[in-house]
């Protein structure tokens, strides 16, 4: 297979696409949807150019999709609606943000869970190692 | 000079390296003080011979040797003087080198200063310290050789990365190794112990100056590529929560644990078991980082060109030294928890909380980083985690340890004070809340800014009580030694972030314009007026320059000119042009040509976008100074009882020498 | 003083937990050496294939339409003249187009006409039929995002494989051909 030769081309490739950043003027009908663009466009995922979000690629696809949500926001589609529209399209691989579901369900309790445990640990350690104040001998010194 | 030297050099140092794992390790194991003494020796000629490679390789990009096809890849006749000698370390083979540089320069700083520790005990630091080097001189001789040749030798090299031809490349990478690299002294000094079998806890002094300095360094990388990536990527944006800035995260918030953790064990002998854990896991996760970025296994905007080979040696070289540190450490950790007691609401609670969040913090960013390979190798469907998942948790995190920080200077070791808290508590609610007001008058709006602007207040408040109290309570010339003024700077730097942080996302004005020359657009308070864009020339590139003139409320504030610059190899490259300030970042970088005269162009008005990296330089400056702590000056045989204190074990088992 | 002695088992937590993520690191290896990471499974799979009215190549007055194609099976393999990996792919499209066994028709992805009927003169034309997509906006419904991709519809409109990436010899032995007997298994 001729695969390290594809490597490189894509090494190459990713490379140029980082080079030149989206700059991408669009008519937005007020300040307030600006902003809503730009925050929705931050959390998608450009499925071209993969580790960058749909607002700073340069690349073809994502100035379309750009266009394409632009459109689809002045037709009053909600943020929920137009993020449908495109897992429906991609797959929910278009979001930065998964949703709960089964298979990310640890990626969403994992830390809560590790929180938890860790948490455990430490009341254990205090009940096992704090004593009331009077039974502690005062240091001498400089208490620092 | 001839870069075969460079390779006879790499294979010597290799030999050397394992000399110097193995004679001072086998000597101290024994007590054969000739076999111990061969450490400094061995130590010296390694790095000797390793610099002695880098100098080689630096001078063939310095006179253009494209025969090196390291050189050819990544350097060329027109490149500044500059670029072409930190190109050195701009790809994957240099960059290695440049890490073994940096470690052979701990390792030489450790010999120099590293003299009055006991003689066993140093023996064996030196030794982990080799091993860890013959695993990165074997990983680079075997797949990684930066001196391979190339035939038939081109005319001209096909040129750095324009992305990588800033003053960012500079300083980025090597800051960023020291940190990296550095928390190899604090695990060397935690496997030295272990080796040893010391039950004494005198080592953590020790080892914590070296801790402190390797986190300072870290931050300062860490800071230097957030504000590279903000210029030259040109999204405007400082954090990206992408694989490879998590990769460097990671470490950070171990080694701030870390940090805490020795504090705790050199002052009131706690934690010691964690202490060594978390000594392992610095450097475990340095390691893991630089798997993740070479091996392929993540995408990112960073990462290096991969090939498998690559990928795998680091994963076993990983699973040899941590899997063989752990092994370690289940076997011969403290069995019993030592230390002096303490109150609920002592410092050592407050520390002790700080360190779980950190920890967490930790393992919430490394199960978000490596989930989508879980997607992947349980074939349920690729998933991606980014911002929206990384910036709320941690937020999260960190809440409950930014409101303990301001408690931990606050409380004393070992005993409660809540007459100190109780009016800390007023003067710091009191002065936080007043903040959020102030802020409020002064036109921040949702809840977000007016929290954020409360929480960085709470941690400064914090500081300035405590600044306050040392003042009033410590007699003259001994109220703010250097370990404290390390934490009070480390502290008031997390405050400014905060601010820094919170305010840019709130208050950021960014916004894509196309305008013809004459035109203006309005940004927050002013005013951007295009007058076009003109070609130049620079020393490897041509560049379209654009000329904005920035005006507020009539009155000329800068001229910016951003430019489009397009590379000899064709590569285009935007470069920003940005009036930076103290309080905001006003921002233009230049797009396309879009017709009728017109360009794109992006405009920002960035406040407070500063204070992120003024907060990291804080901490940075924080970690230093508490080196020039007197504490930490070593006196010979500091305590006889643990230089051999602890005759060895008769019994040693087998395994835990083979693992060093 | 209260010195606990601690459960042993407990130190070796940190190595299990290591061990398990070397462990999974390792999967993750092989899997990317089986799989390209750009690669995102679509969707669209089992589910209909968007309505679609394109023009044809050769005459773009005349359009066709997914009602049109129903009936049979038939493969949709989206090229583009600017497109560098359709022309590694080119010349096994050129070597199998008849050994499919249904219709492969060509969907010209964002290009001018003019490239597109150029770059079929000069290497050869593998396709029954091309339709052509200038604005690229019938590709957004089909989850295209990156060319060539080929998708295999069903003859009540499903689609029923996708594949991203050039074909190979090895693809289309392993995975598109069995995908195309099943269908005529159905059909018959």
């Amino acid at each position: 297979m001729k695969r390290p030769l594809v490597v490189i081309l894509v090494a190459v490739a990713l490379a140029l696409s980082t080079a030149a950043f989206a700059i991408d003027p669009l008519p937005f009908r007020s300040t307030a949807q600006r902003e809503r663009f730009q925050h929705l466009t931050s959390e998608l995922r450009c499925m071209v150019c993969q580790d960058e979000s749909l607002l700073a690629s340069n690349a073809d696809f994502a100035k379309q999709l750009r266009r394409q949500i632009f459109d689809m926001m002045q037709q009053g589609k909600s943020d929920e609606q137009i993020k449908d529209w495109l897992v429906a399209r991609y797959s929910t691989f278009i979001l930065y943000d998964p949703p709960l579901a089964p298979s990310t369900l640890a990626l969403w309790f994992g830390t809560p869970a590790i929180l938890l445990s860790g948490g455990l640990v430490v009341v254990v350690l205090l009940r096992r190692r704090t004593r009331p104040a009077g039974s502690i001998a005062e240091d001498p010194g400089d208490d620092w | 000079m001839n870069p075969e030297l460079g390779q006879v050099a790499l294979i010597l140092a290799l030999l050397l390296s394992a000399l110097q794992c193995l004679l001072p390790i086998i000597g101290a194991w024994r007590g054969s003080k000739p076999l111990m003494a061969t450490a400094p020796t061995l130590a010296i000629g390694q790095a000797v011979f390793v610099a002695l490679a880098f100098g080689i390789l630096m001078w063939s990009f310095w006179i253009n040797d494209f025969s090196v096809a390291y050189v050819a890849q990544n350097s060329n006749l027109s490149l500044p003087w500059f670029y072409k000698l930190s190109a050195v370390w701009g790809a994957h083979e240099g960059s290695l080198l440049l890490w073994m540089l940096i470690l052979n320069g701990w390792t030489v700083a450790m010999v120099a200063l590293g003299g009055k520790l006991p003689q066993a005990f140093f023996s064996r630091v030196i030794g982990v310290l080799g091993f860890v080097a013959f695993g990165f001189l074997l990983y680079m001789i075997t797949t990684s050789n930066p001196f391979l040749r190339l035939f038939p030798v081109p005319p001209n090299g096909a040129d750095l990365n324009p992305v990588l031809q800033d003053p960012g490349l500079v300083f980025h990478p090597p800051t960023l190794y020291m940190g990296y690299v550095g928390f190899s002294v604090a695990f060397a000094f935690a496997i030295a112990s272990l080796l040893g079998g010391e039950l004494k806890s005198t080592w953590v002094r020790w080892a914590r100056p070296w801790t402190n300095v390797a986190w300072g360094f870290l931050t300062l990388g860490i800071v230097a590529g957030s504000a590279w990536a903000y210029y030259e990527l040109g999204w405007g944006g400082w954090w990206f929560w992408d694989p490879v800035e998590n990769a460097s995260f990671m470490p950070w918030l171990i080694g701030a644990a870390l940090i805490h953790a020795q504090a705790i064990t050199d002052k009131r002998d706690g934690l010691r078991a964690w202490t060594l854990l978390l000594s392992i896991f610095a450097f475990a996760f340095s390691l893991l980082g630089t798997f993740l970025v070479r091996s392929g296994l993540l995408t990112s905007v960073h990462a290096f060109a991969f090939a498998p080979a690559r990928g795998l040696f680091i994963l076993v070289y990983l699973a040899v030294v941590v899997g063989g540190s752990l092994l370690l450490y289940a076997m011969r950790a403290p069995k019993v928890t030592g230390g002096k007691s303490f109150a609920l609401a002592s410092r050592e609670t407050m520390m002790l909380v700080g360190n779980l969040m950190l920890t967490v913090a930790c393992a919430m960013v490394l199960l978000g980083t490596l989930y989508p390979l879980v997607g992947e190798a349980l074939d349920i469907g690729r998933i991606s985690v980014g911002p929206p998942y990384f910036g709320p948790l941690f937020l999260l995190l960190m809440t409950p340890l930014v409101l303990a920080l301001p408690f931990g200077p606050l409380s004393r070791w070992g005993k409660a004070d809540l007459k100190v808290w109780r009016n800390a508590l007023i003067r710091i609610v009191a002065l936080a809340v007043a903040a959020g007001i102030i802020g409020f008058v002064l036109g921040a709006r949702g809840w977000y800014q007016l929290l954020g602007i409360t929480a960085a207040v709470w941690v400064m408040a914090g500081v300035v009580l405590f600044a306050i109290k040392r003042w009033r309570e410590a007699p003259r010339g001994k109220r703010y030694p250097f370990e404290m003024l390390g934490m009070m700077l480390a502290h008031f730097g997390v405050g400014v972030f905060i601010a820094g942080a919170i305010l840019t996302r709130s208050m950021s004005v960014e916004q894509d314009v196309g305008m013809k020359p004459g035109a203006s657009v309005e940004v927050g308070a002013y005013d951007f007026h295009f007058n076009g864009v003109a070609e130049t020339q620079g020393p490897n590139y041509r560049a379209q320059q654009g000329t904005v003139v920035i005006t507020r409320n009539g009155k000329h504030v800068v001229t910016l000119h951003p430019q489009k610059r397009t590379y000899a190899g064709g590569q285009v490259q935007t470069e920003a042009a940005i009036q930076a300030g103290v309080f905001r970042d006003l921002y233009v970088s230049l797009g396309d040509s879009i017709g009728n005269g017109a360009w794109s162009l992006r405009v920002y008005d960035k406040p407070f976008v500063r204070w992120i990296w003024g907060g990291g330089a804080l901490m940075m400056l924080g970690g230093f100074a508490v080196v020039l702590d007197k504490r930490f000056r070593l006196r010979r045989a500091v305590d006889p009882e643990t230089a051999r204190a602890t005759p060895e074990p008769e019994a040693r088992p087998k395994l835990a020498e083979g693992e060093a | 003083m209260n010195e606990v002695a601690r459960k042993p088992a407990a130190r070796f937590v940190p190595l299990v937990v290591f061990a398990a993520l070397v462990a999974f690191f390792v999967v993750g290896l092989v899997w990317n050496q089986t799989h390209d990471a750009r690669f995102v499974p679509s969707p669209l799979i089992d589910k209909p294939a968007p309505a679609f009215r394109l023009p044809k190549l050769d005459r773009p007055t005349e359009f066709v339409t997914k009602a049109d194609m129903l009936g049979k099976p038939y493969l949709l393999n989206v090229f583009a003249s600017w497109c560098f990996a359709c022309g590694d792919e080119h010349p096994v499209l050129m070597a199998y187009r008849d050994k499919f066994g249904i219709p492969l028709i060509g969907y010209d992805y964002k290009d001018a006409p003019k490239d597109a009927r150029a770059w079929l003169q000069r290497h050869g034309d593998p396709y029954h039929e091309v339709v052509t997509d200038q604005s690229g906006d019938t590709a957004l419904d089909f989850g295209v995002y990156g060319a060539p991709e080929t998708y295999l519809i069903d003859a009540k409109g499903i689609i029923r494989y996708k594949h991203i990436g050039p074909l190979t010899p090895d693809v289309i032995a392993k995975e598109l051909e069995p995908k195309i007997h099943a269908l005529e298994q159905e059909g018959s």
